[in-house]
């Protein structure tokens, strides 16, 4: 694609990132164009949550509003939550259920599949007013997106190009989906964090294992989290997902840790109530942390027992609102309930491990004014993009990099 | 005094308490207005109304509020802040046994350390409390907001 954007990127390729990405409002609209409503797959809702004919939720692609619908005869649709008359959000609420939608303005009437089903007084009112007799409703559908659904989650796509799900994550990801999805989910809360940031320093906050163990000490302190502990990288052949996942108690001695001066190592600290970290193996393979991305805005969390999906929606070129949706399972019994509810303490906008990440992109953007000819350097583990078995590299990182250039065209 | 003023009396002052200990960044006496086995849930009105069970902090044991002091103190990261709450409108919903229920309203202005003031977060306390001991001390603690979201990030208890 071709650059429209008058961006040179630095000459040492995926290890240097230009600073201006995250602050100019050109990019930002670009990566609505070229991105969101381009040929990725975004995640808009569960299955969960659409669990009757008739259910629909309002959902986002990037910041595009959008409805994800379950029709009468069970499949799902989604399409813009713009209505085709004026331009009004059809779906202002979190959803609803019923056999149409209608616009609130003058009350055209769509179907669950974006058909534009009804004109209030397209024939006037007593013979006066009303549409032409050439109005032709079919020709104003509301622009729809191709729908897919991956063990439970259900994923979008603006572009006819796009591959299909599991193609375009792989068999790698998709497996380790599969793993957190590998039963029927029920919905167990709800937050929403704003992130005073670009959206995508969170997404590389996600795909940037290099951190976890150095920014929050909680991990480190515990021992949930540390880079010597059994582990590693997945990355996609794409560059775009990944999954980061290890072991708890697999701890290798490292001569680096123990010299390193760590603001997070405090072996002194200990839980006046250690409940919180008494889990289950319930996935049978020993991984208490799974965390895995795909491109471009979407996060699958296993940390020990919580299960959360992130959704990342843009909110402006420095704004990015975070939605959380905690996650059980259908057959979880009430001692299981108590470990989730316990464990929830470690993610979400106030979470032990995961509260940093809401602050640290703020530090990010803002030290962005005076950088605007400068870039951030990405070069742990090296130069290249590609699944290791350390997590002391920024593999990922520079993977969301390789893919996010192929689509800005820079 | 009669027995509903001194009730209310009672649930309002053990309020004023548990707020000041907080905004006056005495956090490490926050815990002692629990009973040892209590429940402590900071939760959007949104989870609360549709019966969710999760959501931003959560604990079922006093020990379990220590060790939130304890990773605020020691372990995590966030810029320095204050809160200011504002508590009004108690009511005093059902006594019995020595167990008051009680509803609130509240306010908590947010204060960063370079100045910045916000109102960061509004919502109802649903208490339940035990006035039978020394001190009253909360059995139960549900802190309900108002709003969906969260500016940056929660650290400290509301
Ligand atoms: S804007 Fe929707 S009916 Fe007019
Ligand atoms: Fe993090």
């Amino acid at each position: 694609m071709r650059n429209t954007l008058d961006l040179a990127w630095p000459r040492e390729g995926l290890t240097r990132v230009p600073y201006p990405l995250y602050s100019r409002a050109d990019v930002y609209d670009e990566e609505r164009r070229r991105i969101f409503l381009g040929p990725v797959w975004s995640f808009l809702c569960l299955e969960a949550e659409l669990a009757n004919p008739g259910d629909y939720r309002a959902s986002f692609v990037g910041d595009v509003p959008v409805v994800v619908a379950r029709d009468l005869d069970g499949s799902l649709h989604a399409f813009e939550n713009r209505c085709a008359h004026r331009g009004a959000l059809l779906c202002f609420k979190r959803g609803g259920h019923g056999r149409e939608i209608s616009c609130v303005y003058h009350n055209w009437t769509y179907d669950l599949r974006g058909n534009l089903t009804g004109v209030t007084f397209q024939r006037g009112i007593n013979r006066k007013g009303g549409m032409p007799p050439d109005f032709d409703r079919a020709a104003h559908a509301l622009r729809r997106l191709r729908v897919e659904s991956l063990a439970g989650i259900v994923f979008g796509t603006f572009d006819e190009a796009t591959p299909p799900v599991e193609a375009y994550l792989g068999p790698e990801i998709t497996q380790r989906i599969r793993r957190v999805m590998r039963k029927p989910v029920k919905v167990l809360g709800y937050n929403s964090q704003i992130l005073p940031n670009n959206w995508k320093i969170y997404v590389e906050n996600n795909k940037d294992s290099y951190h976890a163990s150095l920014l929050h000490a909680f991990f480190t302190t515990f021992r949930v989290n540390r880079l010597s502990q059994e582990g590693g990288i997945i990355v996609d052949d794409s560059g775009g997902h990944h999954v980061s996942y290890s072991k708890r108690a697999t701890d290798k001695p490292s001569a680096e840790y123990d010299s390193a001066d760590l603001r997070a190592k405090r072996e002194d600290y200990r839980l006046a109530d250690p409940s919180i970290l008494a889990g289950t193996d319930e996935f049978g393979d020993g991984i208490t942390l799974q965390i895995l991305t795909v491109f471009p805005a979407f996060v699958v969390q296993q940390i020990q027992n919580s299960l959360a999906v992130r959704q990342i929606v843009p909110r402006g070129v420095g704004e990015t609102e975070l939605l959380w949706t905690y996650l059980g399972y259908a057959d979880d019994d009430a001692a299981m309930l108590t470990i989730r509810q316990k464990q929830s303490n470690l993610v979400g906008p106030g979470g032990y491990i995961s509260m940093e990440d809401g602050a640290v992109g703020g530090f990010i953007q803002r030290a962005l004014p005076g950088a605007e000819d400068d870039a951030s350097i990405v070069q742990m583990g090296g130069n290249g993009v590609g699944s290791q078995d350390t997590r002391a590299t920024e593999t990922a990182v520079r993977g969301f990099w390789q893919v996010y250039r192929r689509h800005m065209g820079i | 005094m009669p027995a509903d003023i001194a009730t209310q009396f009672a649930v309002e002052r053990l309020l004023a308490r548990y707020v000041a200990s907080i905004d006056e960044d005495r956090l490490e006496e926050w815990p002692n207005h629990f009973a040892e086995t209590c429940r402590y849930q900071i939760i959007s009105a949104e989870n609360y109304e549709q019966g969710l069970p999760i959501g931003v902090f959560f604990a079922d044991s006093r020990g379990m509020l220590r060790d939130r002091v304890s990773a605020l103190r020691q372990a995590n990261v966030y810029e320095p802040q204050r809160y200011r709450h504002l508590v009004s409108s108690t009511l005093i919903l059902d006594e019995a046994d020595g167990l008051v229920t009680a509803q609130s309203n509240y306010m908590v202005v947010r204060i960063m350390h370079d100045g910045a003031t916000a109102l960061f977060s509004t919502g109802r306390y649903l208490d339940r409390i035990s006035l039978g001991g020394r001190e009253p001390l909360f059995v139960e603690k549900l802190v309900v907001f108002d709003s969906r979201r969260i500016d940056t990030l929660l650290a400290m208890p509301l």
